[in-house]
């Protein structure tokens, strides 16, 4: 049995629908072509900057595009040196990451149970958040040592604000209604907490996720660079080329840090999309 | 009204309950019984306390004085929003407040089967709600408290932001419900036409503070045809209510 209504509702997600799909079919001059086009734009803006702006005695600074290329990922000692550098940091930004994720997570549930633990704990996240890394870096060298462990504490340091706030704005914000319902059939804080308020923060967990897994690759990067010694990561590789004025090798070496915060980014956004795409439309 | 209803023990009864948000009053002192059997409309402008009304008789909120109290703690609770789980099925948001209520898992299956036919809405048990129209979803959170076969429903505009056409449908839907099941029943709503096909009594209120300024008894037979909405009698109870509606808005 199915009403009038009912039957132009279901027309409406059947367009709702062929909308979704128009757009996965947009025409390649649309989705494709802009986003290449602009590419080629950027590679030739350096061109013109290597070739014609810099005077060829300090080509050096800005190195064209096939000298990185073939400096940095074809020469077999740099590719090597980039490689075993990224595997370095893309090890501490995943452990870090792993770190932050559970950490936060617990703050956000306990500062969702109690107002109290809410204002206790929310002036020292947003402390955490902006403390200047350059001044944290030698405190934790200096407890720390130089290895992984420190490398990771810096690691979850930068990346940790946004999986505390994103979950626990999600938690916060469950439906009062169902808030309502829960408390009308006198439900226990543990199946508020597991029916209701996880599941409503899941959007805003992978929202947090996405932010810090660019953040724990940037942190990675950035600690490596200030403690500069230790097991060689991309942000020791990048000062090590800067100060032997190899342009082309540090370039590759900033092109794969990017490469690593962007498949992070893109992976989170990946898991978001399959696991709750299906129902938020924030990631439908 | 039948001599039936006036023994039974009131399903919930409000006696001298006030509501105060920050000293300001919300509520005079209200006296209401609904008994078993008995469909209740509560009609008036916004901020007339009609909502904390039914905040008050579900004992989500507790009143600043008097008392309310309850003969039966099965009460089912129906929103203006469908308030559904987005992330669970219709099948599952409809288990819900059973589950919570841990009913037996065989008895939790039969009654979801059950007012998932209710509400028609069995072969769409498996889909999302935003899959669903807004009437699908309202008809979906209908269902979720008839699973726990409540004594007293209280609705909170149920049907106010549906289009008319739904909006007839389900008033039409919720009537043979009560006209079969006879639970108590409170119902908040803006539409005339609605409170008058619906219930037993009709409610007008006025705001600042909250107080009931007229009462009306709708003696029509249950079930009520959808035709009872031309005939003179319909009329003529619908221009009193709207009347004394007039007079406090």
């Amino acid at each position: 049995m199915q009403t009038v209504a009912e039957k132009r509702a279901s027309a409406g997600a059947a367009a709702a629908a062929a909308r979704r799909a128009r757009k996965k079919t947009q025409p390649w001059t649309i989705r494709i072509l802009p986003p290449v086009l602009f590419f080629v734009a950027i590679i030739g803006v350096w061109y013109l900057i290597s070739y014609v702006v810099l005077d060829p005695a300090r080509q050096f600074l800005l190195p064209p595009p096939q000298d990185v290329i073939i400096e940095g990922f074809l020469a077999e000692e740099a590719r090597a040196d980039i490689f075993s550098a990224a595997w370095e940091s893309l090890k501490v930004a995943v452990i870090g990451l792993a770190i932050a994720f559970v950490l936060g997570s617990v703050q956000a549930v306990l500062m969702s149970q109690a107002k109290w633990i809410e204002n206790m704990l929310y002036p020292y996240a947003v402390f955490l958040q902006t403390i200047p890394t350059l001044a944290i870096v030698p405190v934790i060298g200096f407890w720390f040592g130089y290895e992984l462990a420190p490398r990771v504490i810096v690691c979850v340091i930068i990346a940790i604000f946004p999986l505390i706030i994103n979950p626990l704005k999600g938690l916060l914000g469950a439906d009062r209604g169902l808030h309502d319902l829960m408390t009308l059939k006198k439900a226990s804080r543990w199946k508020r907490l597991t029916q209701l308020q996880i599941p409503s923060a899941m959007p805003d967990v992978f929202t947090g996720l996405q932010s810090a897994a660019g953040l724990a690759v940037v942190g990675a990067v950035v600690g490596d660079y200030f403690f500069g010694r230790g097991a060689i990561g991309l942000g020791l590789l990048i000062s090590r080329y800067s100060a032997r004025l190899q342009a082309a090798e540090m370039l590759a070496t900033v092109l794969v840090a990017c490469a690593l915060g962007l498949v992070m980014f893109w992976i989170f956004g990946l898991l978001g999309r399959r696991i709750v795409g299906r129902w938020s439309d924030a990631w439908a | 009204m039948t001599l039936d209803t006036q023994v039974a023990a009131p399903a919930v009864s409000f006696r001298q309950v006030t509501k105060e948000f920050d000293g300001v009053p919300a509520l005079a002192p209200v006296d209401l019984d609904i008994r078993p059997g008995e469909f209740v409309s509560i009609i008036g402008p916004s901020g007339c306390g009609k909502s904390t009304m039914l905040r008050l008789g579900s004992d989500l909120d507790a009143p600043s004085s008097g008392d309310v109290e309850r003969s039966s703690d099965n009460v089912g609770y129906v929103f203006q929003d469908a308030t559904l789980m987005p992330w669970r099925t219709v099948r599952r948001n409809v288990e819900f407040l059973g589950a919570l209520d841990g009913l037996p898992k065989a008895e939790l299956r039969d009654r979801v089967d059950r007012a998932l036919a209710t509400v028609g809405l069995t072969d769409y048990a498996h889909l999302l709600p935003k899959q669903l129209s807004g009437g699908m979803r309202m008809r979906t959170s209908l269902a979720r408290s008839l699973v726990l076969e409540p004594d007293l429903f209280f609705f909170d505009e149920p049907f106010g932001a549906l289009d008319e056409i739904t909006r007839m449908r389900l008033n039409q839907e919720l009537m043979s419900l009560f006209a079969e099941r006879r639970f108590a029943a409170l119902f908040i709503t803006h539409s005339v036409d609605e409170s008058v096909f619906l219930s037993t009594r009709v409610l007008v209120m006025s705001p600042r503070p909250g107080h009931v300024v007229a009462e009306f008894e709708v003696p029509f037979e249950y079930p009520r045809p959808a035709s009872l909405k031309f005939t003179p009698e319909f009329a003529e109870l619908e221009r009193q209510v709207a009347t004394a509606l007039g007079e406090v808005s």
